[in-house]
Order: C-alpha cells, then structure tokens, then sequence
C-alpha cells in the first residue's frame, strides 16, 4: 500500500510543493487524486528534506490544498513496451489515445534512458535515398543521423518531412523499418497531414505515434520526444528495426521547458529561456544513432518553426550545435514557387561524406555537390550585384552564373510532392546544370572525373 | 577510489546534479564523495557550516534524502601512467571501452573502473647513470607504452630523498617497483602517480614560445601559425566547421602527443575520431595517430557536471606528457559547453549571475585553464638533465548565434594569442576552413617569421605579406565594384582582384577529405604561394608592357595554379616548374603579342 498525502503546500502555474513526505526520491513520478477522483501525474524536480517539488503533467487547474492526494510511486517515468505498439496511437504520456485496449507490456522502460557510451556507437555511413534532391544530391541523410528541419510559420516543413518519410529507402536493402511520429503541440491538422499520408501509403502498420495537440496540457510535452524515443530505441535495438523518428514541433517543447523554468523562479538565459536548455535538448537528439553490433538505427528529423525565422533565436541555435546539421526552409524561395523551397547554401549535412562515394552512391559525388554549391554562391553573389547596378554591369562570367543559379533553383531544387528521383537522377541533373560553365571554372572537381562525366552530360544537354 | 573514512554524511536536499548533505563538517572543499548506496561519484563545491553542496558526475534520479554520502577524503585526481596513450576516458577518466565491455550499451550509474588497466604488465627499463639522490621529475627509467611512445618513469612531485631498491621488470602500474627515502620516511615509487586535477602540475621555468607548431592546413601555417605552447581559440557558429580544424589539427600537428577533448559534443563525432584514428597514419612516425593519442569523451548527453571536469582531466594528463619533455597539443571541443556546464551548477548552487547567467570567476576559470598551457623547462630531479617540453592548447568556442560578443568569446579572447575566425558567410559558400583572413589574427606571427625564414625560406615573410596586402586589398576594391561596377577599375587593380581570389580558392580553401589536399608540407606551401604570387608580379609587368588583361585573366596557366595544390608531395617539382613556365610565358606577353597567348587559352574555354 502506497502512502497517501494530504500534505499540498502550495499550487503555483505547473508547480505543486508537498510538505511533510518521507522517503521520496528525486525524478519518481507521482499520482495526484483531485477532489473528484479524477487521477493525474506529476514528476518530482526536487526533494529538499521532507519537502517536495512536484510538475504535474497534465496541468493544475481544479487541483485544491486541503484535499488533493499525493502518491509517490517510487519509480520513474515509465512506458510500457511490446512489439504490438506498431501501428498504435498514444497520449503525450505513453497512455493509449485510440480505442484498442491497453498493451500488454513485454517490459516497462524509463522513458529519460541512459547516454549511450560513445565506445558502443557505430557511425552511421549508410546513405538513406529520400527522392529529393537537395537533400540526396547536397545534404545526404545516413542511417543514423539527426537531421533538423528549420522551418518558419507558414512554411512547408511537414510536407517534407512527409515526403521523406513516404520516400525515404536505403540503395539494395529491403530492411525492417518503422516510423515514430511526435506531435508536441501543433494543430490537429498538422497532426492529420502526417496520419492521413502514413494510412494512404500503408506505413501507418509500421508506425507509433505519440500526440500531443495543442490544446493538450502544455507540460506533458516535456515528456512526449523521451516518450517516442524510449518507443524508437526499443524498436531500433531490441527489434532489429530502422527507425524514422519525427518530432513536430520543438518549438513547442522549448517554451514547455521554459514555463517550468519560470514557474521555479530559476535564473532565465537568452529569452527567458533556461540555462541548461543545451543540456535538456541533447539528452533528447542524442538518442538518435547507431550501435555497434545491433541492427537497427534510430534516424531522427526533429522539426522547429524559427521565430521570425531568425536562425540565432536559442532555439535552432541549440539545436544546430547538437545535431549533425540542418535543411533549412526559405521564405522568399517559398514566394517564388519553388517547392521544396530548400535554402542551400546555409543548409547541411555534417555526416554527408561518411555516406556518398562509390559503392555508396557514386565516385563523383562529393567533388560535384562542392562544385554546385561554389557555382550556386557564386551565382546568387552575382545576383544581388545586378540588383543593385542592373545586369548590365555584370562581367560575362557573372552573368553567367546567374543563368546557372537560376536553372538551378528551377530544375535541381524544385520538384514535386510525389517526384521521386533516384541518386543517379540528381546526380546527373547536376552535371547537366553544370555545362552552363567553362570547364577551367570547375576548379572543385577531379580531372578524372570530368572526364568521364562531363562529355555526357553535354551531350545529354545538346540532346534536348 | 575505494578507500573510505568512518565518517559519512546524510543527503538533505537532491535536484538534478547538485545534491546537498548535512553532518559534513570536517570535509574539504573539492574532495571527492560517493553518494547514496549506488556509489555515484560527487565532488564537494560548497561548504556551509555542516552542510556540503556536492556536484554529481551521474545522473541523480531515484535519490533521495536520508541516504548516504561516503567521504575518500581526496581531491578529484586521475592516474598518470603507462596506458594512457590509446585509451577513450570519460570526464573523470573512466574508461568508456572497458565500462562498455562492463556493462553494455549504455552508460550506466556508479560504475567504478580505474583509469589504468591494473593486469596489464610493463616492461620497465631502469634509465642510465640514476643519481643517488633523486628529486621530482627525475627520469628513473621508461616503458615502451605504443610503438610511437616512449614513456619515461618520472619521480612525482613533492618527493626526494635517497633512491633505493630500484629495478628493471615486468610490472603492472601498481606494482612498487622502488622507493625514495625521504625526509617523512619511504616512498613507494610505482609505474603510476595521481594527481589533482583542478591543480597544475609543477615545473622548473616557464619559456617563451620559439617554434610553430605545424599544422599542414595552409591558411593557419602560413597566415595565422600558433607555436608549439602556444593557446588559439576557434570560435564560430554552427555548421562553420569548428569541429572539422579541431580534427584536422588533431590529426597532423607535429606533436608527440594529442590529447584531445570532446567536451559536451556530438556523440558521432567522437566515433568518427575512434574510428578514424587506429586508420590514419601520424604523418611524422608512419604509425596509425591512435598509437600518440588521448581521447576524453564526454558528450551532450552524458551528466553535466563530468563535463566540467573533462576539460580538467584532460589538461592535466597532457601536463604529464609535457613533464616528460614532450610536445603536446590538447584540444577541447567545445570550451562553451564547459562553460554551460559551470553556469548550470552555478544556477543550482543559487549564485548571483554575471552575464548572460554565467557566474562572475567564468572568466578567471578559463584563463587558468589557457595558462597551463606554455613552453616550460620540467622538473628533472637533482642532477638530471634539463628538457622542454610545450603544452599548446586549442579551445573551439561555441557563441550562441555566431555572435562574438559571448562572454565566453570575450573571455577567451583575453588570453588566447591566436585567434581563428570561423565564419558562417564562407561556410555557406563552401569555403572551409572557413577561417576569415580579414578578423583573424596571430600575435606570434613577428617570433615565428624568423624561424620561418630560417627553416622554410628567405622570401616567406614578405611574401605572407605581400598575401595580406592583396586580400585587404580584394575587400577595398570589392566595396568599389559594388558600387560603380567592374569595369571602373584599372587593368593592375584587375588583376590584384582575380590573384586575391586566386589565393583565396586555390591557397586558402583546403578540402580537409581530399587525400592529398588535407595536409600539405611547408615546402609545399610555400611553392603553391610562390606560384599565385608569381603570376600577380609577371601578370602587372605585363600590363606594363600593354599586355591585355583578358588575356592574362584567361591564361591556362591559372588553371594549373589552381590544380597545383592536389599534386602529390613526391612529385612538388612539378610545381617548381610551373613556376619557371609563368616566369617564361607571361614575360613573352605584351601588347604587340596578344594574339599567341589568347590562342592559348581557348582550348579550355571550348
């Protein structure tokens, strides 16, 4: 029989303090009995003697002094694993939210999992093809990777990130794979874009979601991506699988973890946010990776909407030092009709050289994405020179790259919702672009491989 | 760690990584605790009367108060000794390859492993011409730790006095293999010695820096080279490439040892360290850059305040390796999660922020850190031999949003003497190392151009300057072009436009997974610049003699300039004689000859 408090100090925002408790410890999770018997839970962020700091969860409101019950349930934060979790939808909090009964738990998890040791992860060095060409062709995904989505409001991010996880297979394997989706406080119908394209492609049977909308109670979001990701690892490394995890929108939890922090009066950092924000974010996109000796692979694409779509806001900025780079959405590519509207230059993949080359994708690979980034810059250099003094007081060169940057934009980085183009297409559709130029401004490419690849490609261009 | 004094203290209050305990007193600050029954390791960072504020290197959930604190009545030290070299620590130097083989996947709580491996048995050989009394530092003998490394058995600090019972053998590190008759009575001498990490390790004199550390990344050893015991700082914001100079400075500078620091990162990353080094060969030795290197990995993700402390770790086991008169390099990626970690607790411990919430000694905390760094003169006993050896530390600083401003920036900057500026505008364009030639500076670049003129070549200094004069020059006559176009320049000013890009894309830019390009010898680079600059001379003569600018801008010739740099070090005459071709066709150019030269060059405009 677990003790029972009716020992409630104060009520603050998300914040209970418990007095007179005995033998609690710190992190365990709590049940709160409100006076109508409805049951809610919170974690423990401090014991200090017999006084605890509790966060509940699912929120304060109708929790009273003098007859709220406390139940400490000496453990964690748990959720209950078993291979049929595929295919189901839960809470924000591992509780069941569709209609099927609750799972039989093959074992139960703490949902904060331990760092992986750096001694016991593999690189991740395989190239994931996702159909899009930016991101195949500039920033390649290995298996493995944690890819953020910086995006801004209004802004086309969960498209992508639905065109990826529709599209998204390793070259010449046919593999287990699965898709765990968190929804932490966006909309129902960004929710159901995502639902309702899993269920079109039949992907929703190998896939967990975990939602929290955003009218749901804001704090339980703080445990919704450890949720998802105790889901993932389990899959990943107990079940052999190569999980796809999507977490929509980070945003969201940030200003969670941010109300914490202010309702414990703790000193804030950059825009109120809280110092160990770094900290908290990479106990969360660390989980991604692979390791040694285990077959599965956790790829993460977290999602953020910018505020202001300013990169430097603490958010994306915290995010970028923890993951292995960004894809970054353009507003002004957006208002161009370029879609995906991928900015390439600030976009990247930091792991992008450990998974293209022969027998990856193909030898060329690496020199020409170099070559079509230094002429894609160069072209929008010269752009903003002819926005200024007119076209005509562009060099021949200049202008040029211009024409280049331009087809660019059109041919490489726009494609459509449903174009899936394989590695070799964006390869070569590279090459094509590139015959704009003069061979002697190619300066990033190897000699060998102009060679090969060049004449092809102008008589692929001559062609049509 | 496993003695333990009778005394022990009894939790109070726990949240997050700082836990506070009462019947404390007696305790010192910075001791090291093992708190609850689970054995978590804690050291002591503030004492108030009985209660004790303790920092905890592992995750605390699940403790409680009423629970015990078991006191070592030690600083928190690591173990110096054979082993060393090859092995992956965690911030308090715990070995993360053998707590894998412990324990799994994941790192789990209270896990207790030495340092050095206590099985592995040494080849100690006893040094010649030992004196009788012997002093701290004195070298008693060496173990051969890895085929690149010879490790001396050093007399630790604080003790001398009579030597006796000195022998060759097979020993393991804890194995007594002599001792020292002091003045308070024996000393056991072992293969191993501990020492405190917060607390520098001693020498006999401090140095000034005469030497560069070469590095083989051009635009850091022509244009902004640290020396060896030297300090540099990286800045820059994300995506910038920091962790890229790290690895590559890593890689091949010509040290003996690198310790290297990844400090609150990407856990991938250090995997690609792991990975890659047992594969790369140590440019100097031709033995894989594992078999001369320390890894100390505590990543985002593993407990904060062992992220604190790896900076610590590191630094004093590179000491260690200077004692014994070697080069070193640390580097620490990345000194703001250090910081970030010291903020953290310093926010726990409710302490009045500074700025941007960092507590007001941040600054005092990092220059200490820089300052262990240096060219010293070692301890070596009574009689021994005097030796040198240098310590250069390079901290990779993270800002928030790139912006240099960032009191960890500021306070870095203060003592650094090397300042590499990463910039997001060139990474973005590709450029890398994306190191801006305008901010960045070297205040060691007047003590090393002596050096260079000596052991690379007479012209070096001017011609680097001659490099700066035009890159200065590129930004002035850009700003021109913005504003009334190309074609209001002048042929010469032409010309230092198209050589100062020249020197941008074909000397600066440095693709560090080119395998030839990644590292590229002084000789090397001092050719490869001789040639951009060889043409600008020829190139202005020739405008001189009404040579056609276009004519100039198109020469093929620029083209094998800018293919020079992937030519391999076996065969860098071939650039000597590009060298001599530029000499000879640019001086045939003139305004009566246009035609030849033009003719010349459309092949590879077809």
């Amino acid at each position: 029989m677990l003790k029972e408090y009716k020992t409630v100090g104060s009520i603050s925002g998300p914040l209970l303090l418990v007095e007179s408790v005995t033998e609690a410890k710190f992190g365990h999770i709590v049940e709160i009995e409100l006076p109508d018997g409805s049951i809610r839970r919170g974690q423990i962020l401090e014991v200090d003697r017999d006084k605890l700091l509790i966060q509940v969860f699912e929120g304060t409101s109708g929790i009273d002094i003098p007859s709220s019950c406390i139940r400490i349930l000496g453990r964690g934060v748990e959720l209950a694993l078993a291979p049929d979790i595929l295919g189901r939808v839960f809470g924000g909090l591992g509780l069941p939210r569709d209609e099927s009964p609750p799972l039989i738990a093959e074992r139960w998890a703490d949902i904060n999992g331990n760092p992986i040791n750096p001694y016991a992860r593999d690189y991740p060095n395989e190239f994931i093809q996702t159909g899009i060409s930016t991101i195949d062709g500039l920033n390649p995904l290995v298996r493995g990777q944690k890819l953020p989505i910086f995006s801004g409001s209004g802004l086309p991010h969960n498209r992508l990130a639905v065109q990826i996880a529709r599209q998204a297979t390793v070259l010449g394997s046919g593999e287990d794979f699965a898709v765990v989706f968190a929804a932490m406080g966006i909309t129902f119908d960004e929710a159901q874009l995502f639902i309702n394209d899993l269920t079109d492609t039949g992907a929703i049977e190998r896939a967990v979601l975990f939602i929290n909308l955003a009218d749901d109670p804001t704090i339980e979001r703080i445990a919704t991506p450890r949720v998802a990701l105790t889901a993932a690892e389990y899959l990943a490394f107990e079940r052999d699988m190569h999980v796809l995890v999507i977490l929509s929108d980070m945003t969201n939890y940030c200003e969670a973890l941010r109300e914490i922090a202010a309702s414990r009066k703790e000193v804030p950092g950059r825009r109120g946010y809280p110092g160990y924000l770094y900290t908290d974010l990479s106990t969360i996109y660390e989980r991604a990776g692979r390791i040694k000796g285990k077959k599965g692979s956790i790829t993460m694409i977290p999602i953020l909407t910018m505020p202001e779509d300013d990169k430097t806001h603490p958010i994306p900025d915290l995010t970028g030092y923890i993951t292995e780079g960004q894809i970054i959405i353009s507003r002004p590519l957006e208002r161009k009709g370029i879609s995906p509207p991928v900015d390439v230059l600030p976009s990247l993949s930091r792991l992008k050289d450990k998974g293209i080359g022969p027998d990856k994708t193909r030898e060329d690979h690496a020199d020409l994405y170099n070559q079509l980034y230094a002429a894609y810059a160069h072209g929008k250099d010269a752009q903003e020179l002819a926005a200024v003094l007119g076209e005509a007081a562009l060099s021949e060169m200049d202008q040029t790259y211009v024409t280049f940057a331009e087809a660019f934009e059109h041919r490489y980085i726009s494609q459509g919702d449903y174009e899936n183009r394989s590695i070799e297409q964006t390869l070569n559709l590279g090459w094509d672009l590139l015959t704009v130029l003069p061979k002697a401004e190619l300066k990033r490419i190897r000699d060998e491989y102009l060679d090969k690849y060049l004449p092809q490609a102008q008589e692929r261009t001559a062609k049509a | 760690m496993s003695e333990q004094s009778d005394k022990q203290g009894r939790i109070v209050r726990v949240s997050g990584p700082l836990v506070v305990a009462e019947n404390m007193s007696g305790t010192r600050m910075y001791d090291v605790v093992r708190v609850s029954e689970q054995k978590l390791v804690g050291e002591i960072i503030e004492l108030k009367g009985d209660l004790a504020w303790i920092q905890v290197y592992e995750e605390t959930a699940g403790i409680g108060p009423g629970e015990t604190v078991y006191l070592t009545g030690r600083p928190l030290s690591v173990e110096l000794g054979p082993g060393l070299i090859e092995s992956i620590y965690d911030g308090i130097q715990r070995p993360l390859d053998e707590l894998y083989e412990a324990g799994g996947d994941y790192i789990g709580r209270g896990a207790s492993l030495p340092g050095l491996d206590r099985e592995k048995k040494w080849k100690f050989e006893l040094a010649e011409n030992l004196p009788d009394q012997v002093g701290p530092g004195q070298i008693l003998g060496q173990v051969q730790e890895t085929v690149s490394l010879i490790h001396k058995i050093m007399v630790p600090p604080g003790v001398s006095g009579k030597l006796s019972n000195l022998n060759a053998g097979e020993y393991t590190v804890t194995d007594i293999i002599g001792q020292v008759e002091t003045a308070d009575g024996p000393v056991d001498l072992r293969l191993m010695q501990t020492w405190p990490v917060r607390q520098p390790r001693p020498y006999a004199k401090r140095l000034s820096p005469a030497e560069p550390l070469l590095t083989g990344q051009r635009v850091i050893d022509m244009l902004f080279p640290i020396t060896k015991g030297g300090t540099a700082c990286v800045p820059g914001p994300f995506g910038s490439g920091k962790t890229v100079v790290q690895h590559q400075l890593a890689k091949w500078v010509d040290t003996e040892v690198v310790v290297y620091v990844g400090c609150g990162e990407r856990g991938n990353e250090m995997t690609d360290v792991l990975m890659e080094f047992p594969e790369l060969k140590d440019p100097r030795s031709g033995e894989p850059l594992m078999k001369r290197s320390v890894l100390i990995a505590n990543t985002s993700n593993m407990p904060v305040a062992a992220r604190e402390a790896s900076v610590y770790t590191g630094i004093t086991i590179a000491e260690y390796f200077r004692d014994m008169g070697y080069t070193v390099a640390l580097m620490a990626d990345s000194t703001s999660r250090w910081a970030e970690a010291m903020r953290e607790i310093s926010s726990r411990l409710e302490e009045m922020p500074a700025e941007e919430g960092y507590p007001a000694y941040l600054a005092a905390r990092i220059a200490s850190f820089y300052e262990r760094s240096g060219r010293t003169q070692c301890l070596a006993g009574n009689n021994g031999e005097a030796r040198e050896g240098a310590l250069s530390v390079i901290g990779a600083v993270s800002p928030p949003g790139g912006d240099l401003s960032d009191s960890v920036v500021q306070a870095t900057l203060r003592v650094v003497k090397v300042f590499w500026s990463l910039e997001a505008t060139l990474a973005a364009r590709r450029h890398f190392p994306a190191i801006d030639w305008l901010r960045s500076y070297s205040l060691y670049k007047d003590v090393l151009g002596e050096w260079f003129e000596q052991n690379i070549a007479e012209d070096i200094t001017e011609m680097i300057a001659t490099t700066n004069r035009l890159l200065e020059e590129e930004a002035e006559l850009q700003e021109i072009v913005r504003l009334v176009g190309a074609e209001a320049l002048s042929p010469a000013e032409q010309l230092a436009l198209e050589t100062a890009r020249s020197i941008r894309e074909d000397f600066l830019h440095q693709n560090a997974y080119h395998e030839v390009d990644t590292h590229t010898s002084m000789k090397k680079q001092h050719l490869l610049l001789s040639a951009i600059l060889n043409f600008h001379r020829q190139g202005l003569l020739a405008i001189k003699r009404g040579a056609d600018i276009n004519a100039l801008i198109s020469s093929p010739l620029r083209e094998a300039i800018g293919r020079a740099r992937y030519i391999k070090e076996e065969d860098i005459e071939q650039i000597s004689n590009l060298l001599k071709q530029i000499d000879t066709e640019l001086g045939k150019l003139s305004g009566t000859q246009q035609t030849a030269p033009a003719a010349q060059a459309s092949p590879s405009e077809s």
